[in-house]
């Protein structure tokens, strides 16, 4: 395993002894050369999942292992040799990218952090996410949407990492070249065996690249599976909910019923107590909402946290 | 931004060449010729004690022009210091600035005459009353700025990609500071050049022996009435520079911002 997560918790304190459960108590792993999509709505925490991974953040609870290792309270000096494996894209190609350095600059930088640059190797970087090296001496200002990314791409690359941490890369690009990284994404890991946790809210995207999908909600996971049996067999009712707002490029004469959702997204600062699900869940009885329902495992490979699956 | 470099190239040229532009002793005094109002011999009259105004107002540049970029110089420097060590560093972040609040709690000119009070009159101390005054103001533009910095993703990316804390503010931070710092160093300029005329006109900033255009207009105000161009030409020229200064920096401010510059 590349990476195992275990009991992940990100709480911040905002005064007054309150605290927000932005991640509350997370469990995954990723293989090596595997995608595993973590998708949920605005504010489900699945960022901040991926910055404690990361550890941009110091995580509150929980264990996270990097091919075996334990990086959770490793300090950021113990940290810096760990970065070589673990490289993140992010998702506004504007803000990631320092306006004041070349881009030649950018993708050079971790290279340099590990004394290992060359012209050379930004040059190959840059003519394999689809750049010219001519580019390099351009400023990022001087890129469209797309190529940025290209080069957010390239800079976490550059030290052939084994995981990326790709938070929402393509959410902020027009369609057509959001297929366009799409596809170098995986071109790359086809060959690099690079694993991918891949956050997003896009259900298209994540069915296209995933092997595994993870949902989030209010900072828990409620349903993780393979692709194809989360997308054909939902378990829980707010995957279903989720599945079902997808629009059809195709629709049918008798389209699926919607399943719309009551309610807002419950304030992480107070999650309601159980399920957190329970207050906009259509299924809800007396348990979900006394009962904090565990991930458990029904058909193999595929886990879900709802009270209705053991009934 | 043109103009405003030719206005202060000019003004700066008149002070450094001020020898040689047909002046005299600033300080020669000639009852004699005591209030004259301007006119080919005096270009811009004559004081209450018969010195040239003409001469006056061009040695008097020279202090305001020292003045205005020393203290632009000083303050953003320190302010700078102060600001990426509270904005990066979370610690001396609270101690920093409640000094800087206590400073800023009082206004600026009260601040520096009270500064000039404790010292004596002199150019060196005026320029450390004003930049003493100024201070926090840029330290709190600076550490706002490296806060925002800081939570951008091209910073955290930095950080994940292993770039050493010190790296990264001087790599990533410092130079996305430059450009509102560099606007707000104009404007430092600017006010520090009306400080030191209030400092002087109010008899707590340049020695009274040392023409400063403070010290010209306060020497006027009495004869506002009958020889108001006392009070008049220095007041012009004092507006001028300011004037000047600011067009600069709004000039600057587009020229610094890569993406500001190409699309003006």
């Amino acid at each position: 395993m590349i990476l195992e997560v275990e009991g992940l918790k990100q709480h911040f304190p905002i005064g007054g002894g309150r605290k927000v459960y932005a991640v509350d108590g997370v469990s995954f792993c990723v293989a090596q050369g595997e995608t595993l999509g973590l998708v949920g709505e605005s504010g489900c925490g699945k960022s901040t999942a991926g910055k404690a991974i990361l550890r941009l953040l110091e995580p509150t609870a929980g264990r996270i292992r990097l091919r075996g290792k334990d990086i959770t309270r490793l300090s950021a000096a113990e940290m810096r040799p760990h970065r070589r494996e673990l490289q993140v894209v992010f998702q506004d190609p504007y803000s990631s990218l320092n306006p004041r350095m070349s881009a030649g600059a950018i993708v050079a930088e971790p290279l340099r952090n590990f004394g290992v640059f060359t012209e050379e190797k930004v040059a190959s970087l840059f003519q394999r996410v689809g750049l010219r090296p001519e580019h390099m001496r351009r400023y990022p200002h001087e890129f469209s949407g797309g190529q940025r990314q290209r080069l957010g791409i390239a800079r976490a690359l550059a030290l052939k990492p084994a995981l990326i941490v790709a938070d929402e890369p393509v959410s902020a690009l027009d369609v057509s070249v959001q297929a366009q990284v799409i596809n170098l994404l995986m071109d790359l890991q086809d060959e690099y065996r690079l694993s991918y946790l891949f956050i997003a809210h896009d259900l298209a995207v994540v069915q296209h690249i995933s092997h595994r999908v993870a949902v989030m909600y209010l900072g828990k996971i409620v349903e993780l599976a393979d692709r194809e049996a989360l997308f054909a067999r939902p378990q829980h009712p707010y995957t279903q909910a989720l599945l079902a707002a997808v629009p059809e490029p195709a629709p049918r004469a008798s389209p699926r019923a919607p399943i719309l959702l009551k309610g807002e997204l419950p304030s992480p600062m107070s999650p309601p107590a159980g399920c957190s699900f329970h207050t906009r869940c259509p299924h809800a009885f007396d348990r979900c909402k006394s009962e904090i329902p565990q991930l458990r495992q029904g058909s193999a490979g595929h886990w879900a946290a709802c009270h209705l699956i053991e009934r | 931004m043109k103009f405003g470099l030719a206005l202060l190239a000019a003004l700066v040229a008149a002070a450094l060449l001020a020898p040689f532009l047909g002046t005299v002793d600033p300080a020669a005094l000639s009852p004699v010729m005591r209030l004259r109002p301007p006119d080919g011999e005096f270009w811009f009259g004559t004081d209450p004690l018969g010195r040239d105004l003409y001469s006056r107002v061009l040695y008097g540049a020279r202090v305001s022009l020292t003045v205005g970029f020393s203290v632009a110089l000083a303050s953003t420097s320190a302010g700078l210091a102060i600001g990426l060590v509270a904005g990066f560093y979370r610690t001396a972040d609270a101690v920093l600035m409640r000094v800087m609040d206590g400073l800023m709690s009082i206004p600026p000119v009260l601040l520096a005459i009270a500064l000039m009070a404790l010292t004596r009159a002199s150019m060196g101390n005026v320029i450390l009353a004003i930049t003493i005054a100024e201070v926090p103001r840029v330290t709190r533009l600076v550490r706002s700025v490296v806060l925002g910095l800081r939570e951008q993703p091209f910073v955290e990316a930095a950080r994940a990609a292993g770039t050493p804390g010190w790296r990264i503010v001087l790599r990533h931070i410092l130079p996305n500071t430059v450009a509102p710092l560099i606007v707000q160093a104009t404007y430092i300029c600017a006010s520090a050049i009306i400080i030191e005329a209030i400092l002087s006109f109010l008899g707590a900033g340049m020695p009274p022996n040392v023409p400063s255009w403070g010290n010209i207009i306060a020497e006027g105000r009495n004869l506002f009435q009958v020889a108001a161009y006392i009070v008049i030409v220095p007041s012009i020229f004092l507006s001028i520079t300011v004037l000047a200064v600011n067009l600069i920096g709004d000039g600057l401010r587009d020229a610094a911002d890569p993406r500001l510059a190409r699309q003006l």
